[in-house]
């Protein structure tokens, strides 16, 4: 309910509590980041997105105060933070590796940023036990890390990070360490202690999965710079370019010509002697523009025979049948060579699947099932 | 991301000065023309040519040396089988008193060994000499080589032996043909580290030399008590020439080879052309 | 019978050449002084009965008499103490700019660290009686730059001592350090800058905890050995430096008195016990928290 209601980004008035302005970022030669611009706002779940090396983290470790810009300002609350050393910072910071001090108990853990605030015991005390009941560590508080599962020790360094109550929480691939099952399990605590906190939260990570599925507000990077920051569910159905619908989920990419037909209508040349496929798309294109038609797998029907209806419709040979168990991918060969992914829930049990290998079969879809893209 | 302070800077280099100049001097010093040790008085290589012409030195040198090879060869053989007898021995009578005796000598003050030798030497009547060095010598010497074989033992994966066995080996021969190649280097480290601590001893050998044989480091504390001499400082360059040149070539021998290691490792993870 | 000739081998050695010896050493140490060849008696020819009647505890008594023999013993333990501080003073920021230094320098910085190790050690303390000497370099310096008038008489004082042992045992109080800090992760000192800390606060409440037991480790490599050192005393020693390695060899050689000399051994041997335990222990520890 508040993913529809909270948007502070579409409005004008609202200040941004984080701003990088044309900021870069050089390690001798190598550019890490490349004169990036970006505003997260108070109480968002921002998760930066990216393959390894694309200058994520270094964004992050610049807000934490571990480097600093090269060249550009990072604000925070309006504030230039470039003064500001690590310790006097209003941020803190969950570590990819957690970072937990081995020699102190899981209270002392997560006392040991209070402590240096100068805090009355009493205060630290109860603080302490707060944040233990919030993330469930009441019967580990005398643990050293060292005596405690994975899971656990993710959720002292939770603990940890916002026992300061800071403005900000950083996370760094904060889930990386965890198992399948126990990763979706926490992301969706993560989210709620997000939301009980009203902490900002930024996340690093590479699995755009975990991305998705926490965040309110997605930026995907590519080498130092960020190609699209939107929500989730535009990052997915409304990419904004080739990289960002390739790296999130999975996609077909036809190449082809483009030819306009009527407003915002195009046809598509994509192989020779096959029949123009028709794309929707608010962006214009010019005619004979080289353009990418980006297409999601589960937005493409399979069917034996040639469905009446459907403005996109090709024939093909079934190549490979990936079994998913709720879902099955079928690769589909066309004439040209190219193969075609197409995916169906699985509603009927296996035994009565009518489509298998090597069989003929039609792939088709609408006229707004993809996305026609420039790059 | 490590940071490299002006104080780190500046603690190294301290540290290494620190280590290092007194032997730089040293060396310098051995160069020196003058009989005064404090005094400069330009460039010779003087006390070279009367070290050589020293025959007292040079027959103490051939002493320690004989000693430090058949003592370290001795001390590799044994300690390397102490070694086995303490990683793959499994249970037996006096296990503990075993171990207790390998790691004991390497605590005992050297005063201490040395006395003891010399009076169970004494007690049984065996003459003092290169013998009674070799045997004092290989004793506690056994004892590092067994702990750095050890260590390499301890790391190593038993069930190569146990494949060789199964192969249809003997246990000596899973020894000499997969254990022993393995270990090698950890071998050869214990023997030089055994035959080091043979030349650089003196208090052991001052209580079991005898009269017939004289170590170089007994000779050179006899002459050093009486204050510095431009000799020792050119026996002492030399010492220390050799050493620099061991160290140097060995660690870039090893280095070599652990960097062919990681060629031919990554040569085997290309996909064959 | 292979194994058996394995284990026996060894065994019967050490036997022979360590333990042996050693129960010798305890044996005359309850033996009386004599004139004789050797210098002691009972000795084995008199008879296991007459042996066991006449030893007694006559040297360890006359040891406790005598302040010189106590007082080595205080002074060789306060000399050890002292060095070993300081050993520790020098060798922990050395250690520490070691693992702070860039990767491709590291191996070649403790190849210069273990390299003195297999220099003579007698001649690393020799090269110190060349530069502490009245007219050696290091008074020649002070004189020059004028810090003082007079030479300064360093040679032959407790503090040649302490110099000679910092620096011929620097090695074994840099490397388990410098061990202890390699293995430590920079996050660590991230996360305590995050939480609040200047980095001197995080030095202290996380590098210094977390290397302890490199701490712990150097100390005693260093403290055991300086305990009963003989070569450094005696070179770079006066004669007001007492040392209780020293004494025994005096004991031994120059008084030939090879029952006191066999007590001194066996009391120096107790004191040793109680550090190596520790030692033993912290190692332990240390193996057992990698694990």
């Amino acid at each position: 309910m508040s993913q529809t209601v909270f948007a502070p980004w579409n409005d004008p008035d609202e200040k941004p509590l984080i701003r990088f302005q044309n900021v870069t970022k050089k390690f001798g030669e190598f550019v890490a980041i490349d004169d990036l611009s970006l505003d997260i706002y108070a109480q968002e779940f921002f998760a930066l997105l990216g393959p390894s090396g694309c200058g994520k983290t270094t964004m992050m470790r610049m807000l934490a105060g571990f480097e600093s810009p090269t060249s550009g300002r990072i604000e925070l609350a309006g504030q230039d933070i470039a003064p500001v050393p690590p310790n006097k910072r209003a941020v803190n910071m969950m570590f990819q590796s957690y970072a937990l001090f081995p020699h102190l108990s899981v209270w002392d853990n997560i006392a040991f940023g209070l402590r240096r605030d100068k805090m009355s015991k009493d205060a630290i005390e109860a603080r302490v036990a707060e944040m233990l009941k919030l993330t469930r560590l009441e019967k580990f508080a005398r643990r050293k890390p060292h005596q405690i599962s994975g899971g656990q020790r993710q959720r002292v360094a939770l603990a940890r990070s916002l026992a300061k109550a800071p403005k900000l929480l950083l996370l760094d691939e904060p889930l990386g360490a965890l198992d399948k099952k126990l990763r979706q399990d926490t992301q969706f605590e993560l989210m709620d202690i997000q939301e009980s906190t009203g902490t900002t939260f930024v996340i690093v990570t590479h699995d755009q999965e975990e991305a998705m599925t926490v965040a309110s507000r997605v930026a995907v990077m590519d080498e130092g710079r960020v190609i699209q920051v939107a929500t989730p569910a535009e990052i997915y159905e409304a990419p904004n370019s080739v990289y960002v619908a390739d790296f999130i989920g999975d996609v077909n990419i036809i190449e082809a010509r483009t030819k306009a037909v009527g407003e915002d209508k195009y046809h598509l040349d994509w192989a020779e002697g096959q029949a123009p496929l028709t794309a929707a798309s608010a962006k214009s294109f010019s005619a004979d523009q080289k353009a990418h038609l980006a297409i999601r797998p589960e937005k493409i029907r399979i069917s034996t025979e040639r469905p009446e209806d459907a403005p996109n419709a090709l024939q093909g040979k079934v190549l490979d049948i990936a079994y998913l168990g709720n879902l099955s991918t079928y690769h589909v060969e066309l004439p040209g060579g190219q193969v075609i992914k197409a995916q169906t829930a699985n509603t009927r049990r296996i035994a009565r699947r009518d489509i298998t290998w090597e069989d003929p079969v039609w792939i088709s879809w609408s006229a707004t099932a993809g996305v026609l893209l420039a790059e | 991301m490590k940071r490299m302070t002006w104080f780190n800077v500046t603690s190294l280099t301290l540290g290494f000065a620190f280590l290092y100049l007194p032997m730089i001097i040293l060396v310098i010093y051995s160069f020196n023309a003058s009989k005064l040790v404090t005094v400069w008085a330009g460039f010779s290589t003087r006390w070279y040519g009367e070290l050589l012409q020293n025959e007292a030195f040079l027959n103490a040198a051939w002493v320690t040396i004989k000693v430090a090879v058949i003592s370290s060869s001795i001390a590799t053989v044994l300690g390397t089988m102490a070694a086995y007898v303490l990683v793959r021995g499994g249970r037996f009578m006096g296990r503990t008193l075993f171990s207790g005796m390998i790691y004991a000598p390497l605590v005992m003050p050297e005063v201490i060994t040395g006395l003891s030798l010399l009076l169970l030497f004494i007690g049984i009547g065996l003459d003092r000499g290169v013998l009674t060095i070799v045997l004092a010598h290989t004793t506690f010497s056994m004892c590092y080589v067994s702990v750095v074989v050890s260590s390499r033992l301890v790391s190593f994966d038993r069930s190569l032996e146990e494949a060789a066995l199964d192969l249809g080996s003997s246990p000596w021969e899973a020894f000499r043909l997969v254990t022993l190649p393995i270990i090698a280097p950890a071998v050869i480290s214990g023997w030089l580290l055994a035959f080091t601590l043979s030349l650089d001893d003196l208090v052991i050998a001052s209580f079991t030399a005898g009269p017939s044989a004289t170590t170089l480091p007994i000779k050179i504390f006899s002459a050093v008590r009486l204050g510095v001499s431009p000799e020792i400082n050119a026996l002492s360059t030399i010492m220390i020439a050799i050493v620099t040149v061991g160290v140097i070539t060995a660690s870039l021998v090893s280095k070599r080879s652990s960097l062919r290691a990681q060629e031919e490792a990554r040569a085997a993870e290309r996909p064959s052309a | 019978m292979r194994r058996f000739a394995l284990i026996a081998v060894p065994y019967l050695w050490l036997l022979a050449l360590f333990l042996v010896p050693f129960l010798i050493v305890f044996k005359i140490s309850l033996s009386d002084t004599a004139l004789a060849i050797p210098p002691y008696t009972p000795t084995i020819k008199d008879g296991i009965s007459a042996l066991i009647a006449e030893l007694d505890f006559e040297n360890f008594t006359f040891l406790a008499s005598d302040d010189l023999y106590w007082k080595a013993y205080l002074s060789s333990l306060r000399i050890a103490l002292i060095s070993t501080i300081l050993t520790l003073i020098v060798g922990y920021p050395i250690a520490y700019g070691m693992a702070r230094a860039p990767e491709e320098w590291r191996a070649t910085l403790m190849m210069l660290v273990i390299l003195p190790f297999w220099t003579s050690f007698l001649i690393r303390v020799y090269a110190w009686m060349g530069i502490l000497s009245n007219e050696g370099l290091l008074n020649q310096l002070l004189m020059w730059t004028g810090v003082v008038a007079e030479p300064l008489q360093i040679l032959n004082t407790n503090t040649a001592v302490y110099i000679g042992i910092v620096y011929t045992y620097l090695p074994f109080m840099i490397l388990p350090i410098y061990a202890a800090l390699d293995r430590l992760d920079e996050s660590l000192n991230e996360a305590a800058e995050d939480l609040g800390c200047s980095r001197m606060q995080a030095f202290w409440l996380v590098t210094i905890p977390l290397s302890r037991n490199g701490i712990v480790a150097g100390s005693f490599l260093v403290f055991i050995p300086a305990l009963g050192e003989f070569v450094i005393p005696s070179l770079l020693g006066g004669s007001g430096t007492l040392m209780i390695g020293k004494v025994l060899w005096e004991e031994f050689f120059n008084n030939r008195d090879w029952p006191v000399a066999s007590a001194v051994a066996v009391i120096l041997l107790l004191i040793l016990i109680i550090p190596i335990i520790l030692f033993q222990r912290n190692q332990q520890k240390q193996a057992e928290a990698e694990q």
